[in-house]
């Protein structure tokens, strides 16, 4: 106990650096992952056939293979195969690399609860606001689209929550988020070899953070209780 | 001249001919009902005169300007919604819009057109606030002063028709239908309803109404149009065809509505 106690402070700042890193990679995850999956969401329902039975097989592909499979494909394909590294080297082409999966597999997540909640809305509403004269751009954007994030909000926590702890997949590659920094107390870093707690105690960063979201997404659904859908 | 003329409508799904050659037409200020069982093609009829279904062929014109002409190439998207406002519709299932209050749900739409207005950047505050005006005058009309800030779901189904004629009102259209408009409400609240509608009977607003309120329907119209499987079987004034049913069809239809 006495030694956890002296340990503590470094592994603290080890691991507080190391989350810094969870933090970007879910952060800009989120940013691209959202807005693309609603473009992948568009190309799916598509009346375009050829259109929307590619984007279909795409998001098949990336749903149904692991995304650690994705991870190492993405970051080892281009060097390896192709003999150029285009992610460059170092912590900075992991991040990169592992942010490029991250989103086309969120993405690909996203957009069928997207697709869900949008055909999940009674076609009257797109009725309605037709024979009220309103365009197609206003029919979404100022008729179905609240309705639609309202539906949304519980598989959409559901699927964030499970990014925070996805990001740990990118140990895969090595890249320094907290897991990997836990990790490394096991073989050996800023003179602590051979412990076990901190990989242990990083589980503690994944309940807190996903225990603010979900305090988060109850708000909002709280905000959003004004009205049925 | 005739505000509302259809000529000979043929739509079909499929390989099912919902309506076999519809031709009616009404002057501005009448009140028509368009009555008959399940399935005999008044709800299509309705839909393909509002924009909702496209008909095969035949004609469609709302004073003189056509809504649907089978001969020629379809409506631009543009010129379809400046007609669409001419036109309002009243549905059976209300379709408010859930996530606006009372008051947005009527003034969305005649907010949204006003941006089209060239003085709208100048005017913007004055704009919305007489839209907000004649939207509280109109929902007073209802008796739905005291439900402004309400959201649907908060109201009862004849509250919430009440709103949705009130919507379909703002945009000042020059004929007004209705589909089934009691049709999803419990049988104590339909009298709130047919009440609205009787009171812009008197007002003269042109309205097409299909309905199942048989004693309702005789009682508001000027006219009756029956329809039976996809045809106009008899049409005529709304006492003479009551009272004194020509055809086998419109008596056999009656006497199971009575």
């Amino acid at each position: 106990m006495e030694k956890i106690i002296e340990q503590f402070p470094i592994v603290f700042q080890a691991l507080n650096s190391g989350f810094l890193q969870t933090l970007k990679l879910f952060c800009t995850t989120l940013l691209g992952a959202l807005p693309l999956g609603l473009i992948i969401a568009f190309g799916s329902m598509s009346k375009f056939k050829p259109l929307s039975a590619v984007v279909r097989t795409f998001v098949w592909i990336i749903r149904g293979s692991p995304l650690m499979i994705q991870l190492l494909i993405i970051y080892y394909f281009p060097g390896l195969v192709w003999n150029n590294p285009i992610w460059g080297s170092g912590e900075n082409g992991r991040f990169l690399a592992a942010t490029v999966a991250f989103i086309i597999n969120y993405a690909c997540y996203f957009s069928e609860i997207y697709r869900g909640g949008i055909q999940s809305i009674p076609v009257g509403q797109h009725e309605a606001a037709q024979v009220l004269g309103m365009s197609k751009g206003q029919t979404f954007f100022r008729v179905i689209l609240l309705q639609v994030v309202k539906r949304i909000v519980p598989p959409m926590s559901n699927e964030i929550i499970t990014l925070v702890k996805d990001t740990s997949l990118a140990r895969i590659i090595a890249l320094h988020e907290v897991l990997f920094t836990g990790e490394n107390f096991l073989t050996g870093s800023r003179g602590i070899a051979g412990e076990v707690w901190p990989l242990f105690f990083t589980g503690v960063y994944y309940l807190i953070f996903s225990g603010l979201l979900t305090i988060l997404f109850n708000k909002i659904e709280k905000k959003l209780s004004y009205f049925k859908v | 001249m005739a505000i509302l003329e259809v000529k000979d409508i043929h739509k079909s799904f499929g390989k099912t001919e919902v309506l076999k050659g519809i031709s009616f037409s009404m002057e501005e200020g009448q009140v028509l009902s368009i009555i008959g069982s399940s399935g005999s093609g008044k709800t299509t009829l309705l839909r393909c005169i509002c924009f909702l279904e496209s008909a095969d062929t035949g004609k469609i014109l709302l004073d003189g300007a056509p809504l649907f002409d089978g001969d020629a190439p379809p409506l631009k998207p543009a010129a379809q919604r400046h007609l669409q406002t001419k036109i309002g519709l009243v549905f059976q299932q209300f379709n408010l819009f859930p996530q606006y209050n009372v008051l947005d749900n009527v003034t969305l739409a005649v907010k949204l057109r006003a941006k089209e207005r060239p003085d709208f950047k100048k005017n913007r505050k004055q704009i919305y606030a007489e839209i907000e005006e004649k939207a509280k005058v109109l929902l007073a009309k209802m008796g739905l002063s005291d439900k402004l800030e309400n959201y649907p779901c908060e109201l009862s189904g004849g509250q919430q028709q009440r709103v949705s004629i009130a919507r379909a009102m703002a945009l000042e259209p020059k004929i007004l239908f209705f589909d089934e408009p009691t049709s999803a409400l419990d049988p104590e609240l339909t009298g709130e309803i047919l009440k609205v509608i009787r009171e812009l009977a008197a007002e003269h607003m042109t309205m097409v109404i299909v309905t199942h309120e048989m004693n309702f329907a005789k009682e508001v119209s000027d006219h009756i149009v029956f329809m039976d499987h996809g045809v106009i079987a008899e049409e005529g004034r709304a006492l003479d065809l009551f009272e004194n049913p020509q055809t086998d069809r419109l008596k056999a239809f009656l006497s199971s509505h009575n």
